[in-house]
């Protein structure tokens, strides 16, 4: 009895840990892990759980962007479009993809419903926001897709209440052959204020990248911002808030670029030096001579 | 075990504890190749004779005690620990107390520590350890840091001397995160660990640890320098290319 509970617990156990790592893989390297993950388990039946338990959790955090079927575009998965845990909204065709988390592919697309769509009012907002996000996104990112949600008042019919708007950014950029892979991920939450005719902004950056040719090296950034703007007409608002995120975009990237460049001499100095205080070599042929200072400083009592 | 050592290369440097304890559970058949292979950040105990701090590995583990380099005993007290022989043991005092400068000189604090056992083919082995807390409540002298760490282990196999020469191989690996966060660019942390090896045949004429100290200090160089060249070159490579900065974009209507 008492074995069989021990048994039961370690099973859990190792799915957890599973999980852990399923999770904790770099941008784009899940199905690396999951590989190794699975030959470590050596059981089928726990690896299927683990991972059917974590490749969607990690699939909506990393905001991984699926191709759609008959060439549609890409679907990026995020709780945003969540309907359920296999189907996703993507806004911009108005389509639900119905996607496969293990394979990370969208294995086929309906029409959305209409209750899945936000009002005609709505849209008119969100459709002019994507535009000119999609212009911003093709000029600063290579690589990068967007989408624009309803989060909150998707059926709000016209002015007098208020809504929100979500915009999702994720550029992604795999190169296993050279040992590099990263991710910039992008959420802004835009709350449409009715009464006081204030669009207010929340966002959320995080940029990831993994340098593994015999070594590991990851960077992990994050950082929040907010600002305000006035609310305008649905093409006029679009502009501006797609003003707001380049310029914050452009500042962050800035000083990511800044905490690079002050590594060398300022923050990396503080692990190690890149020569001893005393400028020179560490004098190894001569030791001899910190024996005597030692003795001195003890003496004088300038130690440390 | 080639699976384990996959994952290891994978996942974030900063969660090497967590991942090779979640290892231990799932293979622990391995255990003992795991330890071995995978470095993971150095621990440090507090010599109660001394009063000074120690750094943990397993090269001065003995069941569940660790020998003190400064007073030779070890911690908790262990009785029939094994212990260098009396000659070695004076090459490792000294090499502590020298060490120890070389530590504050290019590290300006943090802590060292040095062990030395005979191995079976007549040369001997020493372990050089350095552990760094970089971060502003810690010894970071510029306050730059949220949090910082460096470990630094090297391993070096010293043969027998034949005729005035011994071989010399060294094996290093640096583990290090660092984190700077403010308001305005939020938190910023790059972590990583590599791990290298340098052979060398040198004339013993000097001794050994002017020898194992020049070796330890070419490498430590080289790592430091491929770090902030390579390594976090190529993650700063990667952000560009995810975004590239404004004045590329803004470059290509100009220059035609």
């Amino acid at each position: 009895m008492a074995d069989e509970e021990e048994a039961e617990l370690s099973e859990k156990q190792k799915k957890e840990i599973a999980k852990w790592f399923l999770l904790n893989s770099p941008p784009g390297e899940i199905q690396y892990v999951a590989k190794d993950v699975k030959a470590i388990l050596n059981d089928e039946e726990l690896y299927k759980e683990a991972a059917s338990e974590s490749f969607p959790l990690y699939n909506k955090s990393h905001m991984i962007s699926l191709e759609l079927p008959c060439r549609a575009g890409d679907v990026i998965i995020t709780s945003y479009g969540e309907i359920n845990e296999n189907e996703y909204l993507d806004p911009r065709t108005a389509q639900v993809a119905i996607v496969d988390h293990i394979k990370q592919v969208c294995t086929e697309a309906r029409p959305a419903l209409d209750e899945e769509l936000p009002s005609p009012y709505i849209e008119e907002f969100r459709c002019a926001l994507d535009a000119e996000i999609l212009k911003y996104i093709g000029e600063a990112y290579p690589k990068g897709v967007c989408s624009v949600y309803c989060g909150k008042g998707k059926d709000v019919e016209g002015p007098g209440s208020d809504f929100e708007l979500v915009v999702v950014i994720s550029a992604t950029r795999h190169s296993p052959q050279n040992f590099c892979n990263g991710s910039w991920r992008s959420v802004w939450t835009i709350e449409f204020k009715d009464e006081i005719q204030i669009l207010e902004f929340s966002g959320k950056l995080q940029v990831g990248a993994h340098y593994f040719e015999e070594g590991n090296v990851q960077l992990d950034a994050k950082h929040e911002c907010k600002d305000s703007t006035v609310f305008q007409s649905p093409e006029d608002s679009a502009i501006s808030i797609a003003n707001i995120i380049r310029h914050h975009e452009t500042e962050y990237l800035a000083s990511l670029e800044a905490s690079y460049s002050n590594l060398p001499d300022t923050t990396f100095k503080d692990l190690r030096r890149k020569l001893p205080v005393t400028r020179t070599l560490f004098p190894w042929h001569n030791t001899l001579q910190f024996s005597l200072t030692r003795d001195i400083t003890k003496e004088l009592g300038i130690g440390k | 075990m080639e699976a384990a050592m996959g994952l290891m290369r994978r996942i974030p440097p900063k969660h090497t504890e967590t991942a090779l304890s979640a290892l231990l559970t799932l293979l622990p058949q391995h255990s003992s190749d795991l330890l071995s292979q995978v470095d993971q950040p150095l621990q440090v105990l507090c010599d109660t004779d001394s009063g000074k701090e120690f750094i943990l590995c397993e090269y001065n583990r003995d069941a569940d005690s660790f020998r003190s380099p400064w007073s030779n005993k070890y911690h908790p007290p262990l009785e029939d620990g094994a212990l260098p022989s009396e000659e070695l043991r004076k090459l490792e005092v000294e090499a502590n107390d020298i060490f120890a400068i070389y530590r504050d000189q290019y590290y300006e604090g943090g802590i060292s520590s040095v062990y030395m056992w005979e191995d079976d083919n007549e040369g001997f082995v020493a372990c050089f350890l350095i552990k760094k807390d970089g971060s502003k409540t810690g010894h970071g002298r510029r306050g730059y840091l949220q949090e910082g760490a460096w470990d630094a282990i090297h391993v070096i196999e010293v043969g027998p001397d034949e005729e005035g020469t011994a071989h010399y191989r060294l094996t290093s690996t640096v583990m290090l995160s660092l984190t700077t966060s403010n308001e305005s660019s939020g938190s910023f942390n790059l972590s990583g660990s590599i791990r290298r090896e340098m052979n060398m045949d040198l004339s013993v004429q000097e001794g050994h640890l002017c020898n194992m100290g020049r070796m330890i200090e070419e490498m430590e160089s080289k790592l430091r320098n491929s770090l902030d060249q390579v390594y976090f070159g190529k993650t700063k490579e990667m952000v560009c290319t995810l975004r590239p900065p404004a004045e590329v974009v803004m470059r290509l209507p100009d220059s035609s």
